[in-house]
């Protein structure tokens, strides 16, 4: 069995397991897939989650990338998160394509108009990584074109810093993200951006047990891209991306996001359509601390 | 693969008995509601589905922590002790919207305002008791 084989399928064999542990807590995400909102993970909860991105190629063959993420609620202010990226490019080949470990820290004790949050990531990718889970610098997409073969050999080490600011108002969620990125090999810095606003479907909750209640739906748009880089900042010769997105957030713990998304330029892909799956599993790390002796 | 049984068993394992965080420490944060938010009436004060609303949020979000009646939990204090239950419902909704984070409260805004108000009702409704034993599953 190829390498890329064994670590993807144990890996989600691992997010498996976790999603159909019985503990389960109810979630309630914002819709959005690559805007982050200013909340964090619960503590000592851990979200399993999956993300599925089928992206349109002009030039070649159409792709779908897809990653697992483990998000950890470390405490009440901060929360870890591990990524592992995959895709697969038609007629050509799957291959993994690297992980990511990211960081979020909310550095104020009360809730303001504008909440930050700071993150902090390290990705060991390939040239061969396709999630799309950012856009920064001038990536365009023309960068996809070269066979996984060739691609998976170029490895970049990032680091990735965001600011992220999030406000609510009369039930409407706003969060804007400012995106830093340094390729470790002494490339320049990178510049991008997200934004979105979202609103569930209704603010009051009803006085019922129900999974298609309106309120356990939030509806929203994101738009996201690059600025160039610290020689040519800006908007030219950058993608941008423009997307609804949903999200059902059941009862039963399972969170459900869809998103079609569309590039507003020529070096933009010209659709995709992303959707993720996720489950939160409740006292987590309690359920560790007892595996080792601790007591939660 | 040890591992994951392991897992499995230790979230099968029986909560221990231990008293309840219940310390006056816990309670302090409601000391600090600004008079603002302190005032605030429950726009649901009068609705008696927000009881019944409120407890399911309740249930979804809080009783992980803070036991399935409110009497506390291993990481929550109790919600009926008098320091709570004597709260204006405007602190506790800006308790909630807040949190605590250094001490663990998650801030619970990405609840819509309403929602908020829907617990602050139902934790109301449940009263006080001086009962502060972690519940048994």
């Amino acid at each position: 069995m190829p390498r890329f084989s064994r670590l993807f399928a144990c890996a989600l064999f691992l997010a498996l397991f976790f999603a159909f542990l019985p503990r389960t807590a109810r979630s309630q995400e914002n819709p959005y897939i690559v805007t982050y909102d200013q909340f964090l993970e619960e503590p000592r909860n851990l979200e399993v989650e999956y993300f599925s991105t089928y992206g349109t190629q002009r030039g070649g063959n159409d792709f779908h990338a897809y990653w697992l993420e483990f998000e950890y609620g470390a405490t009440a202010w901060w929360t870890t998160e591990i990524y592992l990226d995959a895709q697969t490019t038609f007629h050509d080949s799957t291959v993994f394509t690297g992980f990511r470990w990211e960081n979020r820290f909310r550095p104020l004790k009360r809730e303001h108009f504008i909440n930050p949050v700071l993150y902090v990531e390290y990705e060991h990718v390939s040239g061969a990584d396709k999630i799309l889970k950012e856009i920064e610098g001038h990536d365009v997409e023309s960068d996809f074109l070269p066979p996984n073969a060739e691609a998976r050999k170029e490895i970049d080490n990032e680091l990735e810093l965001k600011l992220i600011l999030g406000s609510n108002f009369k039930g409407w969620n706003v969060s804007e993200n400012f995106l830093l990125v340094k390729n470790l090999a002494g490339e320049p810095w990178e510049f991008g951006y997200a934004v979105g606003a979202s609103r569930p479907l209704a603010l009051k909750a009803a006085a019922k047990r129900c999974t298609f209640c309106p309120q356990n739906f939030v509806a929203g748009v994101e738009m996201y891209g690059g600025l160039g880089n610290t020689s040519s900042f800006g908007l030219n010769e950058t993608s941008q991306y423009l997307a609804p997105v949903v999200v059902w957030n059941m009862p039963s713990g399972w969170t459900l996001r869809a998103s079609p998304t569309f590039g507003l330029n020529g070096n933009s892909h010209q659709f995709m359509i992303r959707w993720g799956i996720a489950r939160e599993i409740s006292g987590f790390g309690d359920m560790v601390k007892k595996v080792f002796g601790g007591h939660s | 693969m040890i591992l994951l049984v392991s897992l499995c068993f230790a979230q099968n394992q029986p909560k221990a008995e231990k008293p309840a965080r219940n310390s006056s420490q816990d309670y302090s944060e409601l000391t600090k509601a600004p008079e603002k938010a302190r005032v605030r009436p429950n726009p649901f004060e009068n609705d008696p589905n927000a009881v019944i609303a409120g407890q399911f949020l309740f249930e979804g979000h809080c009783a992980e922590c803070h036991g399935t009646s409110g009497v506390g939990g291993k990481k929550g204090p109790s919600l009926r002790a008098p320091e709570v239950q004597d709260a204006t419902p405007g602190t506790l909704f800006w308790l909630l919207t807040s949190g605590v984070a250094r001490k663990g409260m998650p801030v619970w805004s990405k609840l819509p305002d309403a929602q908020r108000w829907q617990l602050v009702r139902y934790l109301k409704s449940l009263g006080p008791t001086n009962d502060t034993n972690i519940e048994k599953p």
